[in-house]
């Protein structure tokens, strides 16, 4: 099959509207529930019938489920790999779940439901990877919709549950409410002043932990850091959420404080750097994906700093997603290389800056 | 991996043999191994806290349980301590203890006090445990080589799946 993006209710990512709060520094906030379907065994043990009629028993209840009424399925064991890796790099599915580490296919009943508010990724490690996106910070606004979610679900498939443990999951790291609550961050002003390592340390003694922009295994690029709770028990989902939105509030605060420091004391060293940024991405001809990624947090930087004005937060939220690798082959219609890719990649970032500038590209 | 000699207690020992030029391999469990004179255990140095070493380390190579698996998935624990992940929900009432102890390590606690859940069609749940019984029963006859009655149970085993709506 072809993967139709238009069936997508808002490309699977409305989160990019940078419309919520602290929009410039803090991209997206996320929770997600794992939960497993009782009567079968954990997604790794299942046999492929297992899986199927995991499958089709959360798309029976489709119709009953409010928060997933308008959503597309889309099945990742009928994709080739480049439709598989575009989905990951939407953020509408794991790396697991797209099968990319591996050269074999994604497992049969690997999919993914996805409407204008809410995703589920079935036979996932757990059967149900239930998320929730929100632009900006909004953690307790995701929350409210996964839980909806969560207990519309639930009401209709029978999840495997544990007086003591609580929600059983695969991973004992996730048992107990099943939930982390996450912000992707952008913190170029605490990279800079070196202040980021000191911040880091103290969100791990704080339960929290941080991952790079792809969440587990992923580096960290860009200066994007996706920081969430660390724990799944012991604690509710309420506490959980209230004490990652005070400390992550306080983190938007150091960065804010470091970007003013940055001003304050290396003004036209800042300003050079980001302008310099700014440039390689409107006139560069070929565009390495890291380079990219850590171009375009110079210039969100310089965003956020009023430094450069008529870019919006938006377009360069779309440019972090939309010039990655799988995106880029499939409008070329094929698999890129490396090289073709970067190539692509400098032409779709340069397109897109000069309309933004009112200018034609050249 | 099973013993290669009694065939009944799990392998902890890999023993290789070079016999005139041929090469032989052996995974053979603690009670044959030392039938065939082959200690086991690291042998000490005399030293005053020696013994306690020893004792330490006997006690770390028979993990009480390891070889228990789950009847409803076959997991073992062995298997969990490896992979990192559980085969099913049941895994969690099999390993009980342990993974009360290990959940408190990696959280600070092992008790849910997040939202409470009720299974909406608790006759679904009938099912679930009517069929681990069964997967039980299955193993077994499969053990035991009674093929016949393999096949009847594993049919027994399909019709109930597929009363899943």
């Amino acid at each position: 099959m072809t993967l139709d993006l238009s069936l997508l209710p808002d490309g699977g990512v409305p989160w990019l509207a940078a419309s919520g709060e602290h929009a410039d520094i803090v991209l997206s906030s996320r929770i997600r529930f794992a939960r497993n379907v009782a009567g079968y065994a954990f997604t790794a043990r299942a046999r492929d019938g297992e899986r199927l009629r995991v499958l089709a028993q959360v798309r029976e209840t489709l119709p009953r489920v409010p928060s997933l009424v308008d959503a597309v399925c889309l099945r990742l064991d009928e994709m080739t790999v480049i439709e598989r890796q575009l989905l990951h790099e939407r953020h509408l599915v794991s790396k697991e779940l797209a099968a990319l580490d591996s050269t074999a296919d994604a497992r049969s009943g690997a999919a993914v439901l996805v409407s204008s508010d809410a995703g589920v990724m079935i036979n996932e490690e757990d059967h149900l990877r239930l998320q929730v996106f929100r632009s900006g910070f909004d953690v307790g606004g995701a929350f409210q919709a996964a839980t909806k979610l969560d207990r519309e679900l639930g009401g209709e498939v029978p999840y495997a549950f544990h007086r003591e443990f609580g929600f059983l999951t695969s991973c004992p790291t996730n048992t107990g409410t099943g939930m982390r609550a996450s912000v992707l961050i952008h913190l170029p002003g605490l990279v800079l002043t070196q202040e980021i390592a000191k911040v880091l340390q103290g969100l791990q003694q704080m339960g929290l932990t941080y991952r790079g922009l792809y969440g587990e295994g992923s580096e960290v690029v860009g200066n994007f850091f996706q920081i969430s709770n660390q724990t799944t028990m012991g604690r509710s989902e309420d506490e959980l959420t209230e004490h990652l939105t005070r400390v992550v509030k306080r983190v938007i605060e150091q960065e804010e404080e470091a970007r003013r420091v940055l001003l304050r004391d290396a003004g036209y060293i800042i300003e050079d750097k980001l302008w310099r940024a700014y440039g390689t991405l409107r006139h560069a001809r070929s565009l390495p994906a890291d380079e990219a990624m850590n171009l375009l947090s110079g210039v969100r930087l310089a965003v956020g700093l009023q430094l450069l004005s008529g870019l919006s937060v938006y377009t360069l939220n779309k440019l972090l997603i939309f010039s990655q690798s799988a995106h880029l082959s499939l409008e070329a219609g094929r698999t890129l290389t490396e090289s073709e890719a970067n190539l692509a990649r400098a032409r779709h970032v340069r397109q897109v800056l000069a309309s933004e500038a009112g200018l034609a590209d050249r | 991996m099973l013993c290669d000699q009694c065939h009944e207690r799990d392998a902890v020992l890999n023993l290789t043999q070079i016999v005139e030029n041929a090469v032989t391999q052996l995974h053979l469990c603690e009670k044959c191994a030392a039938e065939r004179g082959i200690e086991t255990t690291v042998s000490m140095p005399k030293h005053p806290l020696g013994e306690f070493l020893q004792a330490v380390q006997q006690q770390a190579l028979q993990i009480p349980g390891d070889a228990a698996r789950c009847s409803y998935c076959g997991t073992s624990l062995r298997d969990f301590r490896a992979s990192g992940r559980l085969g099913c929900a049941h895994c969690y009432g099999a390993f009980e203890q342990s993974l009360r102890d290990l959940l408190r390590r990696v959280h600070g606690s092992a008790q849910h006090v997040g939202r409470a859940y009720e299974v909406p069609n608790p006759e679904l749940l009938e099912r679930d445990t009517s069929l681990g019984a069964l997967r039980a029963q299955l193993q077994k006859a499969i053990d035991n080589e009674e093929f016949e009655t393999a096949a009847r149970l594993r049919d027994e085993i399909r019709t109930l799946e597929l009363t899943v709506r």
